[in-house]
């Protein structure tokens, strides 16, 4: 049987609404199938909540987010990794069986299968432990598992290595390209721009709510189009 | 002071010599209050659940009643229950006046408030914590409830153990409705206000001493079987 793809994601005059105010939109675009795409953009530029938006994370004030199939399929088929993940009060390989277990695999085939992601992630040893207990790496990776266990066709990700140090951040990246190079489509914001360039198929630069500029990532770091973006690259400070 | 110190050598001997009143109203008070304290949470676990995760236009004042109603005087639920299980009632066909059924139904609407207002309240700060997980998984309403319920099971113990504690104390709604009638409904609160009352002050303070042993053993036991403050659980 072929599964139909969710894919692409359209955006038809987006807005979320908070307080009386639009904190973003009005959002026209749509994601490609493929690529694996960095959200980037000054603080408080609304990259966390266009992609909470693009996940239908956020009650939209007007427009639509539109997949290719129905949105209850779509969402069956999308994950979130939050910058602070969420640690379930349970053990690490019980954490990551959740998703497993919440559609359908027995307690039997959800921990065969986490314990498989955690021995992809090195987190293995910790299958025991209880969650909470993990450092913010490992916390970060857990998540990842938990995200990827399902096999989603898109993963989100806002700032995963946020505060995160050097080698854990290398650890995450090399599971995010795995994932990728395997065809999960990837949308991750980050502030970061040295992993911007390093992972980036495409960019979207965000600035007041608005997708700003997008494009591919070569072009947008050689040649950004938009006075913003430039300032943006150059370290300036974007208001 | 001597009467205390009688008490508890009054206390002492009832427990060493297995005084048989003692033991049959002790297991009677565990039944009726047991008995309660599983219904109360079996209802009001998952409604204080329920009443974290659902977002419904009268929420704010049905958690302020809810709230309000830990207070209710068991006196006046058991003058109720007494109203509606008597003869005259509307469940006096079922002939469950003067019986640990109506002593059990009296606590349950004692109890169930309290442990749903204590349960609504730690599973509140678990779904600011889960919500956005939850959510991004795309969880039915019941499977978020049941997730909250399994992963703050510690928490809700303790709102079981509070209607317990609320429970194998209380006196006035179940002398009411089961009128401390001995060998059928008399148990150790019922007990201590029957000998207050013939002045046998050291029996009376004796049971009273056996209550909170017992009260202290079937906390500590349930914090065995469950396995809380050990390391690395919650």
């Amino acid at each position: 049987m072929v599964t139909q793809t969710i894919l692409p994601l359209r955006l038809r005059d987006a807005r979320v609404r908070k307080n009386g105010r639009v904190i973003v939109g009005p959002v026209d675009y749509e994601l490609p199938a493929d690529g694996f795409t960095i959200v980037i953009g000054p603080n408080g530029a609304g990259k966390t909540t266009l992609l909470r938006m693009m996940h239908g994370m956020e009650r939209l004030a007007s427009g639509a987010v539109e997949w290719q199939v129905a949105e209850k399929r779509a969402r069956e088929r999308q994950a979130f990794v939050f910058q602070i993940p969420v640690m379930m009060r349970r053990n690490v390989l019980e954490n990551v069986a959740y998703p497993m277990q919440l559609h359908g695999s027995s307690r039997k085939q959800a921990r065969a299968e986490a314990a498989r992601w955690l021995e992809l992630i090195g987190l293995a040893e910790a299958a025991e432990r209880p969650a909470p207990v993990l450092s913010g790496g490992e916390r970060q990776k857990l998540a990842l598992a938990r995200a990827l266990i399902r096999k989603p066709e898109i993963l989100f990700l806002d700032e995963p290595c946020a505060s995160l140090d050097g080698r854990a951040m290398r650890e995450i990246e090399a599971v995010l390209q795995s994932a990728h190079s395997e065809g999960t489509r990837i949308v991750m914001s980050t502030h970061d721009m040295g992993q911007a360039r390093r992972l980036a198929s495409d960019v979207l630069f965000v600035h007041r709510g608005r997708i700003h500029e997008d494009g591919p990532a070569a072009r947008f770091f050689e040649h950004p189009q938009t006075p913003e973006a430039r300032a943006f690259l150059q370290g300036d400070i974007v208001e | 002071m001597n009467d205390i110190l009688q008490g508890l050598l009054e206390a002492g001997r009832l427990v060493v010599t297995l005084d048989p009143d003692l033991i049959e109203i002790s297991i009677r008070s565990l039944e009726v209050t047991l008995s309660a304290v599983l219904i109360s949470s079996l209802l009001g676990i998952p409604f204080g659940a329920w009443l974290a995760v659902k977002r419904f236009r009268h929420r704010r004042a049905a958690i302020a009643v809810l709230n309000a109603l830990m207070g209710l005087p068991p006196v006046v639920v058991g003058l109720v229950v007494y109203l509606m299980l008597s003869r005259s009632g509307p469940f006096g066909v079922f002939g469950l006046l003067f019986t640990p059924a109506a002593m059990i139904i009296a606590q349950v609407i004692i109890l169930t408030p309290l442990i749903a207002s204590i349960a609504h309240q730690a599973m509140r700060e678990m779904w600011a914590e889960y919500h956005d997980l939850l959510i991004s998984l795309n969880t039915t309403r019941w499977q978020r409830i049941k997730a909250l319920v399994w992963d703050g099971r510690r928490a809700l113990l303790t709102a079981s153990l509070a209607g317990f504690g609320r429970g194998i104390g209380e006196v006035g709604a179940i002398m009411i409705v089961g009128g401390n009638i001995d060998n059928a409904t008399r148990v150790l609160t019922t007990a201590i206000a029957l000998e207050t009352g013939k002045g046998d002050f050291a029996l009376a303070l004796g049971l009273g001493f056996v209550l909170i042993g017992l009260a202290i053993a079937v906390n500590w036991l349930i914090h065995i079987l469950s396995r809380t403050e050990v390391s690395g659980q919650w």
